[in-house]
């Protein structure tokens, strides 16, 4: 149901960028609406970063898993339970660059009535083919952007259609990003237990990215269009001098574009958002070493408490008239060091968020 | 704002990050360049619309009609015939490799096999 409305979206904004084409409207869907949508993604990545980083983190919570940094003879697990700030970065790195984490994914199997966990290195190995073709892809799309393009695109470029299978020749990334993204697909629609749990804010990007590629394929593959026309238009764009080439571009250029440009404007408010979100794990980011480094709650304040000479001094009458020794060597307090949010005789002060 | 001696430089690296491509062209962007057009043959083999889309398949087609299937005789849209041949019919019209294919697929980056067994008109010259 989910995945159906999702790839119906998708569909529709497939014809609604034919249509467009048909209409004449070129500078809408080429110059107008890349231009808006390029900008909601960087104000909207930008927005998102300063709405995190203004949250404040009241505990350190990395996730561990393996042995804390403790006594010299007991062995540290360093990118498990990382100490140093080095530490944190290189697991960082790796979970980056490798996706670590998903490395150690598990499933869960019934066998007779035994629950079996067993490695699954599936989702990591499609995880890591769609992410990392999409981005060899972005870096190749710097072709169109820029002239003369710099030797390591050019480079890239010649590395990725290696094979020389075909003309023009079949990119390898194109290949990989298909087979990552039909089994990421794949896996939300058979696995009873994914497709439960998967809404369609899980489909519809993977659908989008889906058509995007796609149609980028069949550009390159089969729908032929003018490429020294879509260089024009498109470097047009990154030098601030847009102009609808007077050579026609086929519809199939424009949907594609129109389907980036929705992906683009999609990002900042979507789970994709992970790009950037990934920085921001609290789990990730921070090192575990409570026991050694005091982690100051940014939500405490100094609060003024009533210190024991200030309370003799109330009921100096009181404890006099019922003979509780006074203690007059007690001395009044300079400054307050005192955290708390308990003040008596007040209310407790409402959490500023 | 909590860390800002870290979120600042990552919102710098970002909006980097996303704005490479004009960055790469500060200083060094050329003009678009124009391809040199036979001055005397005004047609190509099919209409100009096709072949700025499709040449590249049409070559690879003759390729296989040539090497695999023996036939050399390309018979075009309109009803003309055409020898098959990259270096006796594209290059007797369009005779400056340099000036005309490369143009195009320097402005774009393709990387065409051609020229590892044909030989460019201008190359010939040299030797004869």
């Amino acid at each position: 149901m989910e995945a159906g409305i999702s790839l119906i979206i998708v569909i529709g904004l497939i014809i609604i960028a034919y249509i467009g084409t048909l209409l004449g409207l070129q500078v809408l869907f080429g110059i107008v609406i890349p231009y808006v949508a390029f900008l909601i993604l960087v104000l909207g990545l930008i927005y998102r970063v300063i709405s995190w980083a203004k949250v404040p983190q009241p505990f350190k919570i990395p996730t561990t898993c393996g042995q804390q940094k403790s006594l010299p003879w007991v062995k540290h697990s360093r990118l498990e339970a990382p100490f140093t700030t080095w530490e944190v970065v290189l697991r960082m790195f790796f979970e980056i660059f490798l996706f670590r984490s998903l490395f150690r994914n598990l499933r869960a199997d019934l066998e007779g009535r035994r629950l079996i966990y067993g490695s699954a290195k599936w989702l990591w190995l499609g995880a890591i083919l769609f992410h990392f073709s999409f981005f060899i892809i972005m870096l190749r799309h710097i072709r169109l952007f820029t002239n003369p393009v710099p030797g390591f695109i050019v480079r890239l470029d010649y590395i990725d259609s290696f094979f020389h299978l075909g003309i023009p020749p079949i990119y390898i990334t194109d290949l990989l990003i298909l087979a990552g993204l039909i089994f990421l697909l794949l896996r939300r629609l058979i696995d009873p237990k994914v497709n439960y749990i998967s809404y369609g804010s899980d489909y519809f990007p993977l659908f989008l990215i889906l058509g995007i590629v796609i149609s980028g394929v069949l550009m390159r593959y089969a729908i032929k269009v003018d490429v020294y026309a879509v260089k024009q238009l498109t470097l047009g764009l990154a030098t601030f001098t847009p102009t609808i080439p007077k050579a026609p571009i086929g519809s199939i250029f424009y949907i594609h574009l129109f389907l980036v440009s929705v992906l683009a404007a999609y990002f900042p408010f979507s789970k994709l958002v992970h790009m950037i979100g990934i920085f921001f794990s609290p789990t990730r980011n921070m090192a575990n070493n409570n026991r050694a480094v005091r982690h100051v709650n940014p939500w405490n304040y100094p609060v003024k408490h009533y210190t024991y000479y200030e309370y003799q001094e109330r009921f100096r009458d009181k404890m006099e008239n019922a003979g509780i020794p006074i203690d007059e060597e007690v001395e009044p307090e300079k400054e307050h060091e005192w955290y708390s949010l308990y003040v008596p005789g007040k209310e407790p002060p409402t959490i500023k968020s | 704002m909590y860390n800002a001696d870290k979120v600042i430089p990552g919102i710098i690296i970002l909006i980097l990050f996303f704005t490479l491509p004009i960055w790469l062209n500060v200083g060094r962007l050329e003009a678009v360049p124009e391809v040199e057009l036979p001055k005397e043959e005004k047609k190509c083999v099919e209409s100009k619309e096709f072949m700025r889309r499709e040449h590249m398949k049409l070559l690879d087609d003759w390729r296989i009609k040539v090497l695999r299937e023996n036939q050399h005789v390309y018979l075009s849209g309109e009803g003309k015939n055409f020898k098959i041949s990259l270096q006796n019919t594209c290059m007797k019209c369009h005779e400056n490799k340099e000036k005309f294919c490369d143009k195009c697929h320097n402005f774009v980056v393709t990387h065409p096999d051609c020229w590892t067994c044909h030989i460019a008109p201008e190359v010939a010259k040299k030797w004869k």
